[in-house]
């Protein structure tokens, strides 16, 4: 029966196709998902009957019915324990987060409850909770829009954190993240959800947390993840015109870092760059450089330096956002700084 | 009210005073450590409570547990040995005195952040009723917790989708030092409910009939479909918040007029005048309050510490090592 409400005439992904944008790989992993066991359960703000902020959520509310897709009010905190509650009783809930901002109202779920319940419990509960949540800098939403919490997430033990920026790896890892039984934080990229990229759903997946060399190099490691892959992979472009191989690794996973993949490369190329969206001071990047240093000393001719997003808060102005974040540009330059022998 | 049950009562609320007690001993031993919040005084709300429960209902529960998991099911021996940290605890050593945990009892722990007990519950609420079950979930929370934003999020969740929840608020008249009237401006727990259509009562929490009584309908009304309902059980407790605490922002005369209520003596009295329990029964209780206290104690001293500190943090080994793709 066709609805009155426009979005219910909308279908789920289906189509089996060699190209998926990441809003319609991530739907199509919630679908299969769904289809595949009645535990999975999807909540959260606008996921039913709007179909979702980025469409990830389309067609499923019709499909799945109320109980198994449901329209949160706006209390995040309380609607993500519910969703532990659930997961503690034999549910398999996915709760979607608006953004990653809004998220921050949550931590008291994600933090003191779900990453600990199993363990102080002492093995007795687990806690197969999926939390997924948008962020990074989009195009100009401010200050209190543009935020990225790894961060934050990064520091809990019990907590695992992946970061896909493919339609592929959307796909593999949001379907992977359902089947485990811990807690895994899905973070997406606002500017990602309507690229396109090559998808196979045949295709063996990588495991959840396995890194990936998305271009080989011999000179100069660049590490990165979600948006950052891309302007990395710019960069490298823009290095090979200059005689510089540049390997960029796409770390798809940061709690657990898949740091022999790193070590690995390294070996090879002697310098490590990593390519961070976030603020420099504390982030994400400073966990890898420091960890790289200790795992890999011995190989590295130059320091592991960060390129990051400014201490700042994400301005409004769009000249200004740009300056705040990373580009391939400030790749290149420390590239070359880098690898420019030290008299 | 069947001898039998009265007796229970007795007996249940004779064994929290008394374990309560040993607790605080052997916290003062140094045999307990971290933070213990006893409950001496309010053991009408648990035992009346929980009494009426099915062996099915689940029960999410605060950091002042201890009662709530004994009447529950989980043996005084579990509960003492994981007070002291030891591997034999009902959390292996792993959760301590605020966060005690039993999957067969559905005893789904003890939650020491203020407030989280309602999400918790509202989530196996909805999966209760996602699935077709006819479980009811316990909810409790103090006083203090209803100025949490959870409380109002949950309440309007639990209303909307009208989930199986019974919010059962313990209140103790204070947030650790600060009274009813200073930290809630309409200090009657039971009226929150209003805007949210859910039906509130108060119960006198020292009566642990009225409590068993009050319980039996509001589990009656939740089972039935009608959704979440909530009891306020008006209380005290004897001491401070936890040991930490000598309770000194309360007058002696303010604790003297609630003791003149309290609830194992006051159910004691009732019962040997209704001809409900004899004196010898009396004794008999107290004796093996008395022994199972000991051994509870006995058995959490001769027991071992866990020994792996890396253990269950994740279910799951981590799968690592990507590559070229």
């Amino acid at each position: 029966m066709r609805s009155r409400h426009a979005n219910l005439g909308h279908e789920p992904v289906t189509v089996r196709a060699r190209e998926l944008k990441v809003w319609e790989a991530l739907n199509l992993a919630l679908d299969e998902a769904m289809a595949a066991d009645e535990a999975v359960f999807i909540l959260g703000e606008d996921v039913g009957l709007y179909g979702g902020s980025y469409r990830v959520t389309q067609g499923l509310y019709a499909k799945y019915g109320e109980w198994r897709v449901r329209d949160t009010p706006i209390s995040e905190n309380s609607f993500t324990g519910l969703g532990v509650g659930a997961a503690l009783v034999g549910g398999r809930p996915i709760v979607e987060i608006m953004t990653v901002n809004f998220a921050l109202l949550a931590l008291d779920a994600i933090i003191n409850m779900a990453a600990k319940l199993r363990y102080m419990s002492g093995g007795q509960f687990t806690v197969p909770l999926v939390v997924r949540m948008p962020g990074g800098v989009a195009r100009q939403l401010a200050a209190q829009h543009s935020q990225r919490l790894e961060h934050t997430l990064l520091n809990v033990p019990g907590l695992r954190v992946v970061v896909p920026g493919t339609p592929q790896d959307s796909y593999w890892q949001l379907t992977q993240a359902i089947e485990c039984d811990d807690p895994v934080i899905v973070l997406e990229h606002e500017l990602l959800y309507n690229d396109s990229g090559p998808f196979d759903a045949e295709a063996e997946p990588l495991p959840l947390h396995a890194a990936a060399v998305r271009r080989e190099g011999r000179d100069l490691t660049l590490i990165a993840w979600h948006r950052m892959v891309g302007v990395a992979l710019e960069a490298a472009e823009t290095l090979a015109g200059e005689g510089i191989e540049a390997e960029v690794i796409d770390l798809r996973s940061l709690r657990p870092l898949d740091l022999p993949v790193l070590v690995k490369s390294v070996e090879k190329t002697h310098h490590a760059l990593v390519v961070e969206e976030d603020c420099r001071f504390a982030g994400a990047g400073a966990e890898i450089a420091a960890s790289l240093h200790e795992a890999a000393f011995g190989a590295l001719d130059a320091p592991v330096e960060r390129v990051a997003g400014l201490d700042v808060p994400t301005p409004y102005n769009g000249l200004l956002e740009q300056a705040s974040i990373p580009d391939a540009g400030a790749v290149v330059g420390t590239a070359l700084r880098i690898l420019t022998p030290r008299v | 009210m069947q001898r039998e049950l009265a007796r229970q009562f007795l007996y249940d609320m004779m064994l929290a005073r008394q374990f309560e007690q040993a607790a605080a001993d052997q916290y003062q031993q140094g045999n307990i450590a971290g933070f213990l919040h006893l409950y001496p005084g309010e053991e009408a709300v648990a035992v009346g409570s929980l009494r009426a429960a099915d062996a099915g209902d689940y029960v999410v529960s605060t950091y002042r547990e201890h009662v709530h998991a004994m009447v529950k099911g989980i043996t005084p021996r579990a509960v003492m040995a994981e007070l002291f940290g030891k591997a034999t605890g009902c959390s292996g050593g792993y959760g301590g005195s605020m966060h005690l945990f039993d999957r067969e009892k559905r005893f789904l722990g003890g939650y020491a952040i203020v407030g989280e007990t309602f999400p918790v519950a509202i989530g196996v609420g909805y999966w209760l009723r996602m699935t077709g079950q006819n479980d009811v979930v316990y909810c409790f929370f103090g006083d203090g917790a209803a100025n949490q934003g959870t409380f109002h999020e949950s309440l309007n969740m639990a209303a909307l989708w009208k989930l199986p929840v019974l919010f059962i608020c313990e209140n103790n008249h204070y947030q650790i030092g600060t009274e009813i009237h200073r930290h809630t401006a309409v200090p009657e727990i039971w009226r929150h409910t209003t805007p949210y259509g859910i039906p509130g009562k108060r119960v006198d929490g020292m009566d642990v009939a009225a409590v068993y009584d009050a319980t039996r309908d509001a589990l009656a009304f939740v089972r039935a479909g009608n959704g979440p309902m909530l009891l306020e059980c008006d209380t005290y407790r004897y001491r401070g918040h936890s040991m930490a605490d000598s309770g000194a922002y309360r007058s002696a005369l303010e604790v003297q007029e609630l003791m003149a209520r309290d609830p194992v003596r006051t159910f004691r009295e009732r019962a040997l005048a209704e001809g409900w329990i004899r004196e010898t029964e009396i004794a008999d209780i107290e004796k093996q309050v008395q022994e199972t206290v000991a051994d509870a104690v006995q058995f959490a001293e001769q027991s071992p510490d866990p020994d792996d500190v890396r253990k269950d943090v994740y279910a799951e080994p981590f799968r690592l090592y990507g590559g070229s793709r």
